[in-house]
């Protein structure tokens, strides 16, 4: 993808990033796209200044993936009840509210991606295996 | 909370590799789309190529669709589509039509389409035919104004695809006069109801001349339907008066008007513009002149010239100054000096004779002559211009200069970076920048430009700073879950008000993940089928690649060659992982991958395996030349013109085929045992089916294991 364009545009190189392997935090997000953005052109991100940066956070593993445990805990953290599910609002609640809130468009997202069509449950724990292999279909 | 942190940012990865995903499929199938595109262009000005340099006898099998319009009065025209002596039998249960035609009865047709009935031909005729008169009046450019009480509809692709346009009509109600819709071309081919759509946009056309627009596509053209299969589609559901219909919609493609200009400051054409656009010079065309708009205007009844210069080294650099071509290729030379990307594209400027400057001119016509099967001496041909078609007039510069700037109308795309270039990627038009859209619209006094042209993810999309905007109507375009359709509602304030929908039930209610998947595997089944039909040349590019036999090369040099070969332009490395499945660290055993990728053979014994490859690989020229040479367009071909196709088509690939291979196959798929071959057939047993695909389940997201 990134050989055609020598540009692109600053939104999209969370996606870039975050495809080549690395879960940086927003903040992180924020201070690579400061790097690599150049005051010429607004918008838009030369793949001359990209590069550089990007391999040096590949090489450092400065934003490494997060472990399948870690996931599961953070989940049960939410699942105060230890019901082994969570409700759609209850989720919601988290994610829009705590840590790097969602919008409302990610969140809506998110529920239709992860909510069980029958119950309306949100059941973590098989989630996270079937979604953090690569979904290789 | 750090929980809710870990699940947020894991979530927005995983989102954002699904994004990469889904534009990595998106690409595989532009590409492919756009490459079927360059094919179709190169296999036509291959036959203007034949019609220069044969004479009139040898060029009988394909030059007839050379000869558009033989009748070129008006009064004839009428005579031959007169559809009064067409009976309506008693037992025929689709619609019936009145005219002059009413809304009622547009209504009634678009109920019956909706109910899958068929129009019978006396009425598709007659509406045709009324079409056309109205056709002729109108000026190229549509000029019209949006008031206060009244918003306009712009829609853009249908390509056939009566639900969508069904679903348009649903959510937005039919056209009137309280109702204006603005339709940008491409309303046929590749969908499986090009007509219906055709009958519908007509007749809510008549009924409201001032109020309904439409503007030519480059799909509204005979020569592109031929490949994409709008000629198809028409022959197969009329067999009887299917011809008479497709050459009245010939004339009827070339009336239809090139533009819309709204309130004078908006401008919606169905591709674009380029640096040399001029709306005065395009205001004044002669538009019905251009037929087909990958040939150039034809000539009524011209004096001939009678010294020709057949410059065949040149064959299609024909700059203004060499006004005497016979045959003009689509896009110049003139302005080509940047190119788009650093790739070898093919495109239509290189005719393969213009790489051979090696050899003389006169060895290389006597050798595709041969390989063409028409052996005439270089005398006869020379002195064989004076029974020329008179449709071959010379073209003059100004005919040129008009004629490019209908093309890149119709066929151009934008670009990111400024300039103004070829575009080799479709092989026609232009490729502009967002310095020619501001230069263009200021010249015009415009603000916006609505094209269509190119489908998109969301059914529009802006670019060039908000100056130009896609529209492009048919959802699911590539296939299922691909893509949503979107129509403009404008009032008079000019701003843009989008709709987007996706015709299917099914694909709605898919997540993201889902619908990724569905269309992605969708995608890598085609990509594989480009790999398999080329798998000789795949082979030899390897083994250039590994000198010393290993079997196996470095994954960087499989992306390269892979690239050399089928020059789609695609990210090979990020689609390795879903194309090869091993790796031996890091290296790829090519003579097993190629072989892993199953695709099936077909059931016939086949003595020259080549010629099979071939044919796979040519899957769409194959056909295209099958259908010009069915002049009774019966869908059967003799085994005479079966071996005339296949020496056309070596002669335009540059490779032997021997009589011998020919007639192995010619008796293998007589089918009906009759000594006719069935089109229909032929394409139907080498048609490419997927060994390895697995089943997928959309509903439940679930996938079946593979056997």
């Amino acid at each position: 993808m990134a050989d055609n364009q020598f540009s692109k545009k600053s939104g999209e190189i969370s996606t870039i990033i975050y495809s080549l392997g690395c879960f940086p935090a927003q903040a992180d997000l924020h201070d690579f796209i400061a790097e690599v953005r150049t005051e010429i052109t607004i918008g838009y991100i030369h793949l001359e200044r990209f590069l550089p940066v990007m391999t040096k956070v590949l090489l450092e593993q400065k934003f490494p993936p997060i472990p399948e445990d870690h996931l599961l805990q953070a989940f049960e953290v939410l699942d105060k009840e230890k019901k082994g599910y969570l409700e759609p609002e209850e989720l919601s609640k988290y994610m829009t509210q705590e840590g790097e809130p969602f919008t409302q468009e990610e969140m809506d997202e998110m529920l239709t991606a992860l909510t069980d069509r029958d119950s309306n449950l949100i059941y973590y724990k098989d989630l996270i295996s079937q979604l953090t292999i690569d979904p290789d279909m | 909370m750090r929980a809710a942190v870990l699940i947020q940012r894991w979530y927005r990865q995983y989102v954002a590799r699904l994004e990469m995903r889904r534009r990595c499929t998106w690409n595989i199938f532009q590409s492919i789309e756009y490459a079927g595109e360059q094919d179709q262009i190169k296999l036509y000005s291959f036959f203007g190529f034949l019609m220069d340099h044969f004479t009139p006898a040898s060029r009988n099998l394909i030059s007839h669709i050379f000869r558009e319009n033989e009748i070129c009065r008006d009064s004839e025209w009428e005579r031959y589509f007169c559809y009064k002596g067409i009976e309506v039998p008693d037992n025929y249960t689709g619609p019936h039509l009145t005219f002059p035609i009413t809304f009622c009865g547009v209504s009634k047709l678009v109920e019956a389409f909706k109910q899958k009935q068929q129009l019978h031909a006396r009425y598709v005729l007659q509406i045709l035919g009324e079409t056309w008169r109205l056709l002729r009046i109108l000026p190229n450019i549509n000029y019209v104004s949006v008031c206060h009480t009244k918003d306009i509809t712009i829609c853009g692709d249908l390509h056939g695809q009566l639900e969508d346009l069904l679903l348009i009509f649903y959510k937005n109600g039919l056209p009137s006069s309280e109702k204006p819709y603005v339709f940008n071309g491409d309303f046929v081919d590749r969908g499986k109801n090009s007509l219906e759509i055709l009958l519908i946009l007509f007749g809510f056309l008549l009924v409201y001349p001032n109020d309904v627009h439409l503007n030519r596509g480059n799909h509204e053209d005979h020569i592109v339907n031929l490949r994409y299969g709008f000629t198809k589609e028409i022959l197969g559901k009329y067999r009887v008066h299917g011809k008479k219909i497709l050459k009245l919609l010939q004339k009827i493609f070339s009336w239809l008007p090139v533009a819309t200009v709204i309130n004078e400051k908006v401008l919606v054409v169905h591709g674009g513009i380029s640096d040399s656009t001029d709306l005065n010079i395009i205001a004044k065309v002669d538009r019905h002149r251009y037929v087909s708009v990958l040939r150039p205007p034809k000539m009524v009844r011209q004096a001939l010239n009678d010294n020709k210069t057949v410059d065949c080294r040149n064959g299609d650099a024909g700059g203004p100054e060499e006004g005497r071509r016979r045959v003009r290729s689509l896009t110049d030379h003139s302005s080509a000096t940047a190119q788009r990307s650093n790739l070898p594209r093919r495109s239509l400027h290189n005719l393969p004779i213009s790489n051979q400057s090696s050899c003389s001119v006169e060895d290389e016509l006597k050798k595709r002559r041969r390989l063409a099967g028409f052996d005439q001496s270089y005398r006869e041909m020379k002195t064989s211009d004076s029974d020329s078609d008179p449709e071959f007039g010379e073209t003059t510069e100004k005919d040129g200069n008009e004629w490019k700037q209908i093309v890149d109308l119709l066929w151009s795309d934008p670009m990111p970076q400024n300039g103004c270039i070829l575009n080799e990627v479709r092989g026609g038009g232009r490729y502009w920048g967002p310095d020619v859209t501001e230069e263009v619209l200021g010249r015009h006094n415009l603000q916006l430009l609505i094209r269509s042209h190119e489908c998109k993810q969301d059914g529009y999309e802006f670019c060039h700073n908000h100056r130009v905007l896609t529209i492009f109507s048919a959802s699911n375009y590539y296939e299922v879950g691909s893509n949503r359709g979107a129509y403009i509602r404008m009032g008079p304030d000019l701003v843009p008000h989008f709709i987007q929908y996706q015709a299917s039930r099914t694909c709605r209610e898919l997540t993201l993940r889902q619908s990724v998947g569905w269309t992605e595997r969708s995608a890598l089944r085609a990509l594989r089928e480009q790999l398999f039909v080329h798998k000789s040349d795949l082979i030899s590019a390897f083994q250039e690649c590994d000198p010393n036999h290993t079997g196996l090369i470095s994954l960087r040099n499989w992306a390269s060659a892979t690239e050399s070969v089928l020059k789609l332009g695609l990210p090979w490395r990020v689609l390795r992982s879903q194309l090869v499945s091993r790796t031996q660290q890091g290296m790829v055993d090519y003579q097993q991958w190629i072989r892993e990728l199953s695709i099936t053979e077909p059931k016939l014994e086949v003595s020259d395996t080549s010629i099979l490859e071939t044919m796979y690989k040519n899957h769409s020229n194959l056909e295209t030349i099958f259908r010009i040479i069915d002049t009774d367009h019966s869908g059967l071909i003799s085994f005479e013109e079966f071996r005339q196709t296949w020496k056309l088509l070596s002669s335009h690939l540059e490779m032997e085929i021997s009589d011998k291979a020919i007639a192995d196959l010619a008796q293998s798929i007589d089918f009906n045992k009759d000594g006719s071959i069935d089109i229909n057939e032929f394409m139907e047993a080498f048609r490419l089916v997927d060994l390895s695909a697995h089943t997928w389940q959309p509903e439940t997201g679930a996938v079946a294991s593979p056997v």
